[in-house]
């Protein structure tokens, strides 16, 4: 029991950095239909905001939680940066190409992004530091579940509520949910629609860099490459979830975290991504617009 | 009867000195060396330190009055790293009634050339060919090597952990990579042979995995006292990582992919403790620095590829053959097993399959954040 426990967490807490990182992709997607390769790379680059940071600060003696938070706030902004100039520079010019030409825009981007930090940076792995103070009382627990899980389980549900609160009941969300039902509808009706693409960007890179930050003092390396494989794996969440749907993307995260964290513990982890995948054909067999996604009517 | 016995006398007289004449005839033939492998061609670099390594050691041999008293005469005989070829090197040094042979240097053109020795019952020594079968099949009893098969690791992994650790439950795991997937293979091989540790689990793992915490359970569970993992630093690191976070005390035991200075710089603390084998460090050997530099001062250069393990080679044969007394294949093969003897390599001996024992890696642990051999 205490085996199976141990894996639900530790699935749980996989899935829920594939959320933070899957959140910004399903949002993008659901405004503008664009699957954001790059996302993978604004979420590399918030961790090494983060690393620069805080080891300039942990230099200057600074306390932990200090670091932590603003390291954070540096990683989000740095990020929001980089989502914003990416958005301008490699997708806006592309609004009314075929949906085909922003794709490739955006695996360019992601490429460029990853050799520009292995250029800049280093193609070694570099240690990230533990930012997440390791709790008192859960010392007793450690072998079953550690603080900065703790920290990234609630984290994760922080930032879907809230989300979630902001499409439903502000301004820019119902602009965002105009853009996402008909960009030229809301444009019509006096939307500015570039404005609210620019905020669901900055809006996705900020999960990413809060995400990137978090993950990697979890983890505790990071390299250029890093963004690629998770980016990879949110995406695949995002669409398992139903892509364009925020509690789908969460909820199809931890479906691929559980997937992938029994399926180790219980039969191999020689083929924890076949199998991973070969569930995700099936649910999409069955249900194609994803666990909570809606089936579109094309539009003639 | 008296006037019998003196003729008989006389001829006991001529024939043993006869016999001693001829042992003289015998001690002046030259004991043989063969040296085959490339020597032209585009593998040449590989070859050519053999030969000097060779010539080295031959010349410091006869200034000192040569092996049992004869001269030893070296006959070398390229095979540029072919196999086709190295047959036919095989029979011209056959025919040229080579005692002796160090080569080849490239694992094909070797296992070409064993058969054709094994058949005249000539001891071959190879400075350079590493594939393990060589040793292992059991096929060429007449090879040895001074060099470290490329299952060596695995070997001294697994010996350590059940002689030196005296482990019982051992978990095997690889990155499904060539090198860490061949790896584990021999180790998880050498450990079911043996009786004396279980092999409680053999997975591989995901290369570049965003966490390997299920794995890390799975470790947990399994009760296994130690780990071992063939593949690089990133994800030893990060396993290694998540078992302390998680208070897993468990041995982590891993391969030279690991025995790198940026595994300890990225676990930090956590590599504390750690094993990993590597290369053997010889370059503060007095004889391997004395080779090195009659190597210079002889061609003005410094020595090539296997030059130490060549140089090895050529003194553990001659060597074997000044112990045994004669150049009889089953005596210097008995010597080579038996016949420890100092070469640049260490103090090196041939197990019962022909690989030189003490030869290659050694094990390491992550001391203070460096890594510290040990004896």
């Amino acid at each position: 029991m205490d085996y199976f426990l141990e894996l639900f967490l530790g699935g749980l807490t996989r899935g829920s950095i594939y959320a933070l990182i899957a959140l910004g992709y399903t949002m993008v997607y659901g405004i503008i239909q664009l699957i954001n390769f790059a996302h993978g790379e604004i979420y590399m680059i918030g961790a090494f905001t983060a690393l620069i940071v805080a080891g300039v600060l942990t230099l200057l003696g600074w306390n932990q939680v200090a670091i932590l938070v603003i390291a954070s706030l540096a990683a989000v902004i740095y990020s929001c940066a980089y989502g914003f100039t990416v958005e301008k520079l490699a997708y806006k010019p592309l609004r009314q190409a075929p949906r085909l030409s922003a794709l490739i825009s955006a695996i360019g981007m992601s490429l460029f992004l990853q050799n520009y930090v292995l250029l800049a940076q280093t193609s070694d792995f570099l240690p990230f530091p533990s930012l997440i103070p390791e709790f008192k009382f859960i010392a007793p627990y450690a072998h079953i579940i550690r603080s900065s899980e703790i920290v990234i389980l609630v984290t994760t549900a922080v930032v879907m509520i809230l989300l979630t609160l902001l499409i439903k009941f502000t301004r820019i969300g119902k602009a965002m949910r105009a853009t996402a039902q008909d960009r030229d509808m809301a444009m019509l009706v006096g939307v500015d629609v570039n404005r609210v693409i620019s905020v669901t960007f900055i809006v996705g890179s900020a999960t990413a860099a809060i995400g990137g930050v978090l993950i990697a003092s979890h983890i505790g390396q990071i390299n250029f490459y890093i963004g690629f494989i998770a980016g990879i794996k949110a995406f695949v969440a995002a669409v398992l979830g139903g892509i364009g749907s925020i509690p789908g993307a969460v909820l199809g995260s931890l479906v691929l975290g559980w997937t992938e964290s029994f399926f180790t513990g219980y039969v191999s982890s020689d083929y924890e991504d076949v199998f991973a995948f070969l569930f995700l054909v099936f649910i999409l067999i069955f249900r194609p617009a994803g666990i909570l996604g809606r089936s579109e009517t094309e539009k003639v | 009867m008296l006037k019998q016995r003196v003729p008989s006398a006389t001829a006991l007289i001529v024939m043993v000195s006869i016999v001693m004449f001829a042992g003289n005839v015998f001690a002046a033939e030259p004991i043989r060396l063969g040296v085959a492998g490339p020597h032209s061609g585009d593998l040449a670099s590989y070859g050519i330190p053999s030969i000097k390594a060779a010539e080295l050691v031959v010349k410091d041999v006869n200034a000192k009055g040569g092996v049992l008293g004869r001269t030893v005469e070296l006959l070398v005989e390229d095979d540029v790293c072919k196999p086709e070829v190295a047959t036919n090197t095989a029979t011209k040094l056959v025919s040229l009634k080579a005692h002796v042979v160090l080569g080849h240097v490239c694992s094909g053109a070797t296992k070409a050339a064993l058969g054709i020795y094994k058949d005249s019952k000539i001891i071959a020594m190879s400075p350079s060919a590493t594939n393990p079968a060589l040793t292992q099949s059991g096929d060429y009893p007449n090879f040895y090597r001074t060099i470290a098969s490329d299952d060596a690791q695995a070997r001294l992994e697994v010996d350590f952990a059940l002689g030196t650790l005296k482990l019982k439950k051992i978990a095997v795991l690889h990155d499904k990579g060539d090198y860490g997937k061949g790896l584990a293979e021999f180790a998880k091989g050498f450990l079911e042979k043996d009786q004396r540790a279980k092999v409680v689990l053999y997975e591989g793992i995901t290369p570049g995995a965003v966490d390997y915490s299920a794995i890390v359970q799975k470790i947990k569970q399994s009760g296994a006292e130690a780990v071992i993992f063939g593949g690089y630093h990133p994800e030893a690191s990060k396993i290694v990582t998540q078992m302390r976070k998680k208070n897993m005390k468990t041995i982590f035991i891993s391969d030279d992919g690991v025995k790198d200075d940026t595994f300890i710089k990225v676990a930090g603390k956590y590599a504390e403790g750690v094993y990993a084998t590597g290369p053997k460090d010889v370059s503060k050997n007095p004889l391997a620095i004395a080779a090195n530099e009659a190597h210079k001062k002889a061609y003005g250069a410094d020595p090539g590829a296997f030059f130490l393990n060549a140089y090895a080679a050529t003194q553990a044969l001659l060597n074997a053959i000044q112990k045994a007394g004669s150049t009889d294949y089953d005596a210097v093969a008995k010597a080579l097993r038996t016949q420890d003897v100092e070469t640049p390599l260490g103090k090196i001996r041939f197990d019962d399959r022909g690989d030189a024992t003490g030869v290659g890696f050694s094990v390491y642990q992550v001391k203070k954040g460096v890594y510290v051999e040990i004896k």
